[in-house]
Parts: structure tokens; sequence; C-alpha cells
């Protein structure tokens, strides 16, 4: 996928001036906000199940080349195979070999981000093979020739309008004359459709969201059962995964599981949870004759050890998105790679690097959130912060914004000049405003104030009225001792 | 070096691992693997049987699972001929070669046409017997192989589950020690579904619609054997 992180402005920009994409993006707080606070308070041990997911994916990243070892050993054992794969380039080859010794050509994918991250879908297609996208979100993109827009709800930007346009521009064997007006109707349009590519696919390609040491299986979690239809049905089964999807025992997914469908959708569960072990045995009458793991590193392992390392606990529920002011404004595209809002703010500089990334972790209003709600705990802003150092240190933020900032750091180093001097801004400031007590355009600003009028400052500055303040509050606080 | 190798020894280097510490490490992770031990399990589960069964029910009809408790084993069959007349369905099902329902009085609804094996795509009604139910969430536990086949559970329009009332139990923790009680320590079948009402998607417009991919209907059969005696 071409990276457009380094036009984020420009792709933010485009994005607020998108009727469609504005009208859609409501349905993200209307979608997920609510259901998950609502799922949440529905489970006192919720919690407490977050601290439980910390520790344990913690637990896990310390030990993590024992419990891929240990997941490997299972999976042989029960006759699968396990690909290692550094680059995406590895992972690409290895998937190519195996779709290419089976024949295959119409190859079924069930929801992968990480098939995103390597561009499967593109490689497959210049080696002669269909790739068909199963989950209904990825599906509307693939006709679109689009990538998702949310990892969860990959076609969120969209209205039905225009889903119900593309159906009928791809859907060419169907009536043109049919009526498209409701969701329902295209969705169950998808569903014939895909029935028969389900049936013919020779190679099923899954994500996993765990696997799990202690007996070898993958696990998927999904809502439509696309995910189930294309391992089960093909010949072959290729599950591609990260390590840090690894934990150590079943009873370990029970405590991820309780806390990724609430943060998610709100759900209690997702419909459909799957353990997938090995290909069929003998004896089974349906199942994949072949199952294959490529697990892909593309960066994790450097991740480990550094300040980005508890960006591995990430179980990719999407709540940060679901809950981003800056994503609710502009959704996900304008974030330009795979992963938008604060989680790809954080990762995406780490994967394609901040020279091109680091537009994104200074896209953030530091509200906070995202770290409130994030079911691993993990300290978003503090990385976005740790971003913002780095590109500074390396000197890859605009010239006027280090000189801003310098002007900044010489004031504040100076604190009594710099009370003087804003105390002097707010009374310039004041009067320009006069009695409107806005500012329509503002020098150097011009860039904030073209779509926005800047309040005039009330009263004196923060500094004063923190001051004026807590002499207030003690001159209360020492009366009501006496 | 191998890719393997090379992914093993970078996770290793950033871990700073792999040095004389490393028989603590390998000891901790095979005592975890071992013990497998259960992590804070909630409450809610945790009923005596009756009141566990009712909550079973309680959270499988809030995820869109229709349900229906029949007395005994026996009574199936016309439960499930009750069903399709009311779905207007054929009176037509698939299953799997499960002695459970083999043992079933088909023969009381003649009118009723059980194939057995696997799907292929042509069959309106499959039906499964769940290895167990889950109250906590109103989930049915599915496991592959002859005797319920996996593509049962996703090809059919309908998939008719039957469960039975001293199978439902609190938590998916205590299935688990039933799955190694069956298959043995760190083994599994190669499916074990945990399924949690009918397939529906929320891609359009975020407005949630039943029958994406998988069954429109989950329609789940409790069998009450528990004891009288049982509270």
């Amino acid at each position: 996928m071409k990276i457009t992180s380094p036009s984020f402005s420009d792709n933010a920009h485009a994005a607020l001036g998108d009727a469609n994409l504005q009208k859609a993006l409501l349905n993200v707080e209307k979608g997920f906000i609510g259901k998950r606070l609502k799922a949440a308070a529905a489970l006192p041990e919720f919690e407490a199940l977050r601290d439980e997911g910390r520790d344990l994916k913690n637990h896990v990243l310390a030990h993590l080349d024992l419990y891929l070892e240990a997941f490997e050993r299972k999976v042989v054992a029960s006759g699968g195979q396990v690909h290692w794969a550094e680059t995406p380039a590895d992972a690409r080859a290895i998937i190519a070999d195996i779709c290419r010794r089976l024949g295959a050509k119409t190859v079924t994918k069930g929801k992968s981000m990480i098939s995103e991250e390597i561009e499967l879908n593109e490689h497959l297609e210049a080696i002669g093979m269909r790739p068909v996208e199963t989950d209904l979100g990825e599906y509307i993109i693939q006709l679109r020739g689009e990538h998702p827009s949310h990892i969860i709800a990959p076609a969120v930007h969209l209205t039905k309008e225009q889903v119900a346009a593309d159906f009928r521009r791809v859907h060419t064997h169907l009536d043109p004359a049919r009526d498209l007006g409701e969701a329902v109707t295209m969705l169950g349009e998808a569903r014939t459709v895909l029935r028969e590519q389900f049936l013919v696919a020779d190679v099923g390609i899954t994500g996993a969201n765990f696997l799990v040491a202690e007996t070898g299986s993958t696990v998927i979690v999904t809502n439509e059962g696309n995910g189930d239809l294309t391992q089960t049905l093909p010949r072959a089964h290729i599950v591609l995964a990260t390590p840090e999807k690894v934990v150590p025992t079943l009873e370990d997914v029970d405590t991820l599981m309780r806390l990724l469908a609430r943060s998610a959708t709100g759900q209690e569960m997702s419909v459909y949870t799957t353990f997938s072990t090995g290909p069929r045995r003998t004896g089974d009458p349906d199942g994949p004759e072949e199952f294959h793991v490529v697990l892909l590193d593309n960066g994790r392992s450097a991740m480990l050890g550094t300040e980005f390392e508890e960006m591995l606990r990430c179980i990719r529920c999407g709540a940060c998105i679901n809950h981003c002011p800056v994503y609710h404004a502009i959704g996900g595209h304008a974030y330009g790679w795979v992963y938008p809002g604060p989680m790809g703010s954080v990762l995406t500089p780490t994967l394609v690097g901040v020279d091109k990334a680091g537009h994104l972790p200074n896209a953030s209003t530091f509200c906070g959130r995202c770290e409130a709600i994030c079911p691993m705990r993990i300290p978003l802003p503090r990385m976005m912060r740790a971003w913002r150092t780095r590109e500074f240190d390396r000197a890859l933020n605009p010239a006027t914004q280090r000189a801003g900032l310098a002007v900044w750091a010489f004031f504040a180093k100076r604190p009594r000049l710099y009370r003087w001097v804003n105390r002097i801004a707010a009374t310039v400031l004041t009067r320009f405003a006069g009695k409107r007590g806005r500012i329509a355009r503002l020098p150097l600003a011009g860039g904030w104030t073209s779509v926005r009028d800047m309040p005039a400052p009330q009263g004196g500055t923060f500094q004063d009225q923190w001051k004026a303040r807590r002499r207030a509050a003690a001159a209360t606080d020492s009366e009501t001792r006496r | 070096m191998t890719a393997r190798d090379a992914i093993l020894a970078k996770i290793r280097r950033s871990l700073k691992v792999g040095g004389a510490d490393d028989g603590d490490r390998r000891a901790a992770v095979a005592e975890r693997l071992r013990v497998h031990a259960p992590g804070l399990v909630p409450a809610r589960g945790h009923l005596p049987a009756r009141a566990r069964v009712d909550l079973f029910v309680t959270m499988a009809e809030a995820v869109s699972s229709t349900v229906t408790r029949v007395a005994s084993a026996d009574a199936v069959p016309a439960a499930i001929a009750d069903y399709l007349r009311s779905h207007n369905l054929p009176q037509a099902i698939r299953r799997g070669a499960d002695p459970r329902l083999a043992a079933l009085p088909f023969a009381d609804q003649p009118q009723l046409t059980v194939e057995v094996g696997a799907s292929r795509g042509g069959d309106p009604v499959g039906l499964s017997h769940a290895l167990a139910g889950v109250a906590e969430s109103g989930t049915v536990v599915l496991t592959s192989g002859a005797d319920n086949p996996t593509t049962l559970n996703f090809l059919p329009e309908h998939h008719l589950v039957v469960v039975r009332a001293s199978e439902v139990v609190a938590d998916y923790e205590t299935v688990w020690t039933q799955v190694r009680g069956t298959w043995g320590e760190g083994q599994m079948p190669r499916n074990v579904n945990l399924i949690t009402g009918p397939s529906r998607s929320g891609d359009i417009e975020q407005t949630i619609l039943l029958g994406a991919h998988g069954p429109r209907s989950l329609h789940l059969i409790v069998v009450d054997d528990l004891e009288p005696t049982d509270s």
C-alpha cells in the first residue's frame, strides 16, 4: 500500500471537505462509544480484567522467544507447519509458493490487517490468482480499489448509497433495476455472490487474533462467519500472524476474549470465536487438508526493549480509534497507511519510519481518551510524545515550527520575562479584538484563523489568574480553620 | 541463518536475554503451560444448575438466538419439526454422526427427512449437538469431526443446536477442562467453535443485520436432563 502519511495535512484537509465521509463518520461515535460503555458497565470485573490483560501480555513479551518455540512445536505436532518471515517480501513469497504448489486460482480471505501491511492482494493478482475478500466491509472496499479506513470496520467511511452504487457497478449479472435502498438487501446480495466464491476457493487465508502456545491453535474472532467458511472449505488454510499474538494457554485467551469484543463493538462476545489446530484429522468429513502459519516479524522484534514495547500488547480492538476526536473528524484514510487513529499514530512510525509518518503522532489533541479506554492500558499519548521528541531530535519537523519552539523555549527558560511578555500579549490581544471579543486574523497563524476566530483573552494571564485563585483559596482555608 | 533463527535471535537481543538466566525463563514458561491456571473468572455464571441454565437462555436470547426448552431428548424431533413448520421450511435437516443425535426418535416424525454427513452448501437446515453451553454469554461450544461436521455450523441458513442442561457450564474455563479431558493435555480437535448468536454484520453504516455469511438463525434446543434434586 502506497504510504501517503507524509501528505497528512492535505489528506486531512480533503477529508474535512468530503461530505459523504463526514456523514459516514457520524456512525463511528453513534455506533461504538455508547455500546462499549454499556458492555463494560455490565461486567463488574471489567477493570480488573484490563489489569490482568496488561500483565498477561507483559509476561508474554518478556518470554516471547520461548512461547513462539512452544507454539511452533505444537503446530507441527498437530500436523501443521510454521513459516517464519522477517519481511513482507518473505511472507508474500511463502504464501505465493503454497498457492502455486496447490495450483490455486481463487484465494478467499478473512479479515487480516497484516495482509494489508504486506499488500498481499496486489501480489496474488500479479501472479495470476484471484484474491477475494469475504468480510463484508473488506469486500466493499476491494470492489472500490480502496484500503480499510478502520481496523475493525473497514468500510465505515462509506454511506449505504455509495455501497449500492458499487454493487450496481460490479454485480452486472443482476437486474439493474433491483432495489438496493436498504442495507439488508445489499447484505443478502453480498452473501449470495460470496457464497459462490467460498465454494470454489482453493486456498483460504485468515489472520489471527491469538496464537495459543499450549495447543498450537490459532484463534479468529468474527461476527459474520466469513473467516470460518474461508478456512473450512478450501484445501489449505493459511494463517497470517505476527509474533506478539501468542499467548500461553487457552485460559489466557479467555481473559483477552472478555476484553476484546466489549472494547471493540460493545458485544459481550463476538458471534464466532474459532480455535483452529492443524489440518483436518483422519475421519473428519470437512476442514482443510493443509494448515500453515506464517509468522511475520516486520519490525516487531525491534520494538521490544524500547519505549514502544508496550504497543505490542495491542489486541486490535479499535477502541482508541472509535474514541479519537481526530479520527472522528478525518476518518482513517487521511492517516495514509494501514493503521489509523492513536494506535496507528504510534505503530506507523515504528513500521514505516518517523521520517514518513512524523505527522501522525502530531495529529493528536492529547485528550487522553485512548489511554483511558484501551483494554490493554497502553500509554498511547506517552508514546506519541516520544515520537514527537524523536522527530525533533532528528530535525524532521519544519523549520518554522522549530523556530517557533526555539522562541518559546527562550522565554520558558526565563520565567519573569515569560510572565511579563504574556501579560503584554494578553493586553494587546484584548485591545486588538475590540468589543467583539474575537480576533478574525492573526499574523503568523493565518492558517488557523482562516477557518475560525480566535477568542480574545479574558482577564489576566493564566498564571496571574492561578496565583489569584490560590491566594483566595488560602484565605478561605485559614478563615475556615479559624 | 534461517528466518526462524534470525527472528528469535532478534527477540532475544532486544530482550537482552539468552544468557545464564535462560533456565529460569524456560522453567517459568514450562510451568505456566503445564498448570494453565485460570485468570480472573467473572462471577456471573457461577450459579446453581437451574439458575445457570436460565442465565444461559437469557444471554442466548439477548444475542438473537432462539431457544426451545424440552423435558427430555425424546422430545427433540418434535421440537425440530415444529421449528421447521413455523419457519415455512421443508421438513428436511442434515446432521453429523453424533450418537446422541442418532439415538433421537426421528421415527416419531415420519415426514422429516434426516440426512447424515458434512454439508456442501445445499442444506437449508443443519443440526448439531453441542459439547457444552456457556452461561456467562449464552455461547454454544461445538467441536469438529464426523460427529458434528464444522460445515453444518456455517453453511445452512438455519442452525439447530441441541444442548443438554447438565452440560451448561458457568464459564469458558470449565469448557477447556472438559476439552483436555476428552482430547488430552495440549490437544485439540481441528476446530473448536464458540458460537454466540446467529451471523451478523454492521459493515454498512454500522447497522447490525443478521445473516451475513453464516446462519441467519441459531436455534438452541435445551434438553432438561437435570436431576429433580438439582437446585
